[in-house]
């Protein structure tokens, strides 16, 4: 008898404000009204995903002391627009980025628990930290934490949200008109916090919602995040889309969940991916040239080629070759408010080497940013990208993908017409929700199952 | 600033004649033993369901908006702090959340949420109630309101109550007045989010690589006494450019933040020759602002029992009253009677300067829909309201123009 095939997991993600995104595309739509989302959770549903996730950024990048103009721009506010896609879709998980930083556990509690009741049990949340004060320019605190606390203020951020979570147990309303009791108890959503970080008490005015908590994602990759992860997330947000990468990624972090009381099926790791698709495997290899073309214009590659450059490279042809001059190697001061530039530490080896690949292959600076930038997560027939994604999952490097269309709202439609009917025929994918909160989908306990309750006293001790 | 008289309501396009009617919303109604009632459904107030049907009878009556309460604290019978009554309703949903929830539901009505501006951010406000905008078709606005209760500052841990004498005009005390003072500076923030991004800003001009043109966002450099903010906004300018402002108002302090910030505001005046009081020192306060001439709707708020006859409506009261064990108060005149009988009594307050009114449904199950099933027909009846929607944006339902971006240069 063989073991039973792994399930696959799909989500999707609403294209983001970077060059993954291509807005010159004719089939482009709008990045803000309404009727985009709407295109967008309703494929992701129809296609039975378990979530639409929602990523969020509190200051527009700036490049060179000006707003960044090449991607982009723009997003709604992450808990008002899932809110009203909770209204245009029935099972579809609802997951958005919430700092923080920048926010109070009492003010994103009863925004969760209010989204999840509203939703019928369809929230959660990918928790993410930052520290910098760029940001904090935004906010009445301004930049107030320490990078090396940004962990700390998270972690117990989550612990209190999860404190005034459980302040309400689901059985404290009655609202019996013959007796006149509405609350069983009296002090219903009582709650002490005292910590390095929060010191607040009182009641919570949020009842119980349908899943008890949000589910929660984290998306960190560093050995703090992993840890942060195995203690306290249910999935994993991750980067590593390789097979070989993602092998060691899950089993890295599956591994750390013991210490926890957790077991692997607690936490799902769910890589994001890119796809491109055609009819043959061909024909996608060059949509997929064509595409990271379109991601790549001949401005964004200036652009990408001063991150590491970290000096004003406008007077260069893109098309031209690579600059002499080498890079500055002082304070980063060109790029603000994106994650990606801390990968450049050695600007000097990095210009270096790209100075002999594009020599090698007679590269111009424009074909050098796009050989060197990210390929596609799965290029293929859809068959080929079906029995990839299958691959993933059957063989540990994942548990499911959350994908990354470039084009808003449609770029989902072809991988859900195309796509997931195969991962069904392969008895891997579900044909219909079975459940209809996203906990369900995701195969995760209620927080007040007995194993999840007795794993979260442990780690309270 | 086109009119120089201060209590001139004609810059209103709208025909004078004609109310404005909107609902507060609030739990199973605004009577505290309303809940008990056969139709209040109590069990569901945590649920969208509940919530789309209350909006859905008041889209049904041509109503201009709901107002959606909230709080950040479970709602207490005590002025100050919270009480363990457990025979009152406790608990709530997000106000912003609620409303976004409802609005792909709904085709015309505002959409109003409350939000408590002492403990929270203005940047994450004025993109919600930008994307609530959005989401709706520019059919958002806000009411936003401070908080001087020690148990919400105790939820935050960030700034402690400030001391107040109940006994005396609260919003005259010091401490209370700078968070009014606070509040305008917040919602001078929220709204100069709302222009940070121009109309146009969005480009995409493919032979530049250029998504936006950046000359068109704005960064709003707020630098005031209590916060500074630095912008531009993460989400485009909302449809309406600016979504409704509104606040509750009682006395001179609060009054200034209408004159100052609002588009809107809610009085509590028990007669016609208070509510001539009230907007005088309103359009004073306007005028004293440097606002004279600029649209500010002042809506009476009127807590209401309606039935057929006057002598049902006394009864349900007293009824009710008697299931809380108090007779009911409030804040706004409350009125028990007939549709005919609140509709001469509309009129009259209308007459007065108030163009418009917000009700407040003792009983949600009961009162609105007598709201939108008969004082509505009554006062169509009567050449006072609506008899279709005749707009497609909040502003619009309220005769207010789509503002022009104060960063827009001609």
């Amino acid at each position: 008898m063989t073991e039973p095939l792994k399930q696959v997991h799909l989500a999707a993600h609403f294209p983001g404000v970077n060059n993954t995104t291509v807005w010159s595309d004719p089939e482009a739509g709008s990045h803000i009204d309404f009727s985009s989302f709407v295109h967008f959770a309703r494929t992701a549903e129809r296609a039975r995903f378990d979530f639409l996730f929602l990523a969020e950024g509190l200051r527009l990048r700036e490049h060179a002391g000006r707003i960044y103009d090449l991607d982009v721009v723009g997003r709604p506010d992450t808990f008002t627009a899932l809110a009203a896609l909770a209204a245009v879709t029935d099972r579809l998980g609802l997951t958005g980025t919430i700092n923080s930083t920048f926010n109070e556990p009492y003010e994103v509690a009863r925004q969760f628990a209010s989204l999840d009741h509203l939703s019928a049990g369809r929230a959660a949340w990918n928790v993410v930290t930052s520290w910098d004060a760029f940001t904090g320019e935004n906010f009445r605190r301004g930049g107030f934490l320490p990078q090396e606390e940004r962990y700390s203020r998270a972690k117990e951020f989550l612990a209190t949200a999860h404190e005034l979570f459980d302040s309400w147990h689901g059985d404290e309303i009655v609202a019996d008109p013959a007796t006149g009791t509405f609350l069983r108890d009296a002090k219903a959503g009582a709650f002490v916090h005292t910590g390095q970080h929060f010191d607040i008490h009182g009641r919570f005015d949020v009842p119980r919602s349908p899943q008890g908590r949000p589910v929660i994602f984290q998306a960190g990759d560093s050995e703090e995040g992993r840890e942060f992860a195995a203690a306290e997330a249910d999935a994993i947000f991750s980067r590593h889309s390789r097979l070989d990468t993602g092998r060691a990624f899950y089993a890295d972090v599956k591994a750390r969940l013991a210490r926890y009381g957790r077991r692997p099926e607690h936490l799902l790791i769910l890589p994001a991916a890119t796809f491109v698709l055609a009819d043959t495997d061909a024909e996608a290899e060059e949509r997929a040239r064509e595409v990271r073309r379109l991601q790549v214009s001949g401005a964004t590659a200036l652009r990408h080629l001063e991150f590491v450059w970290n000096r004003d490279l406008s007077a260069y042809d893109p098309e031209g070759p690579l600059p002499d001059i080498d890079p500055d190697t002082g304070e980063e001061h060109l790029a603000r408010g994106r994650a990606q530039t801390r990968e450049y530490r050695d600007r000097l080896a990095t210009a270096r080497e790209w100075r002999e690949l594009a020599a090698a292959h007679g590269w111009s600076i424009r074909d050098l940013v796009i050989h060197t930038g990210n390929r596609q997560s799965f290029v293929g027939s859809p068959a080929t990208v079906a029995a990839a994604i299958d691959e993933f999952v059957q063989t540990d490097a994942s548990d499911g993908f959350i994908l990354v269309p470039h084009v808003t709202p449609g770029g989902l439609d072809e991988f859900a017409d195309t796509v997931v009917p195969l991962l069904q025929e392969r008895g891997v994918y579900r044909t219909e929700y079975e459940g209809t909160t996203l906990r369900e989908h995701l195969g995760l306990d209620h927080p007040d199952h007995p194993d999840h309750v007795r794993r979260t006293r442990r780690v309270a001790s | 600033m086109s009119s120089p008289s201060a209590s001139s309501s004609s810059s209103f396009p709208s025909s004078p004649s004609l109310l404005h009617l909107a609902v507060a919303l609030d739990g199973t109604g605004w009577h505290p033993a309303s809940w008990r009632e056969p139709v209040a459904r109590p069990r569901e107030l945590f649920t969208a369901g509940y919530w789309a049907g209350l909006v859905a009878e008041a889209e049904r009556g041509l109503l201009d908006f709901v107002t959606f309460e909230d709080g950040l604290a479970p709602q207490s019978s005590l002025p100050l702090t919270p009480d363990e009554r457990t025979d009152q309703v406790r608990g709530r949903l997000d106000a912003v959340l609620t409303a976004a929830r409802i609005a792909p539901l709904t085709r015309h009505i505002g959409l109003v949420p409350t939000a408590v501006v002492t403990h929270t951010e203005p940047f994450h406000l004025s993109k919600a109630i930008a994307t609530l905008d959005h989401v709706s078709g520019g059919r958002a606005g806000l009411r936003v309101r401070i908080s001087v209760r020690p148990d919400e500052a105790d939820h935050f841990g960030r700034r402690s109550a400030p001391r107040v004498d109940l006994h005396r005009d609260l919003a005259a005390q010091p401490a209370v007045t700078e968070l009014f003072d606070e509040a305008a500076d917040y919602v001078e923030v929220v709204r100069r989010l709302w222009d940070s991004w121009e109309d146009d800003a969005e480009i995409r001009d493919v032979a530049t690589g250029r998504f936006v043109d950046r000359d068109k966002l704005h960064y709003v450099d707020f630098e005031g006494r209590f916060f500074r903010v630095k912008g531009p906004s993460i989400t485009p300018r909302p449809p309406q450019g600016q979504p409704l402002v509104t606040a509750l108002a009682h006395r001179t302090v609060p009054f200034r933040l209408l004159g100052r910030q609002a588009d809107l505001g809610y009085v509590t005046p028990h007669d016609a020759d208070q509510a001539r009081a009230i907007v005088a020192e309103i359009r004073a306060e306007q005028e004293a602002a440097g606002r004279a001439g600029v649209p500010l709707h002042v809506f009476g708020d009127l807590v209401v029992f309606l039935d057929e006859t006057r002598a049902a409506a006394e009864d349900r009261r007293a009824r009710l009253d008697d299931l809380d064990g108090a007779p009911y108060t409030s804040d706004a005149r409350v009125f028990t009677g007939t549709p005919v009988e609140l509709a001469d009594l509309l009129q009259e307050l209308q007459s007065a300067g108030l163009t418009g009114f917000r009700l407040r449904p003792a009983v949600a199950g009961h009162d609105l829909p007598a709201v939108s099933r008969l004082l509505v027909p009554e006062l169509q009846r009567r050449g006072a309201f609506r008899r279709a929607y005749e707009a497609d944006t909040l502003r619009g339902l309220l005769g207010l123009a789509r503002p022009a971006n104060r960063y827009a240069t001609a």
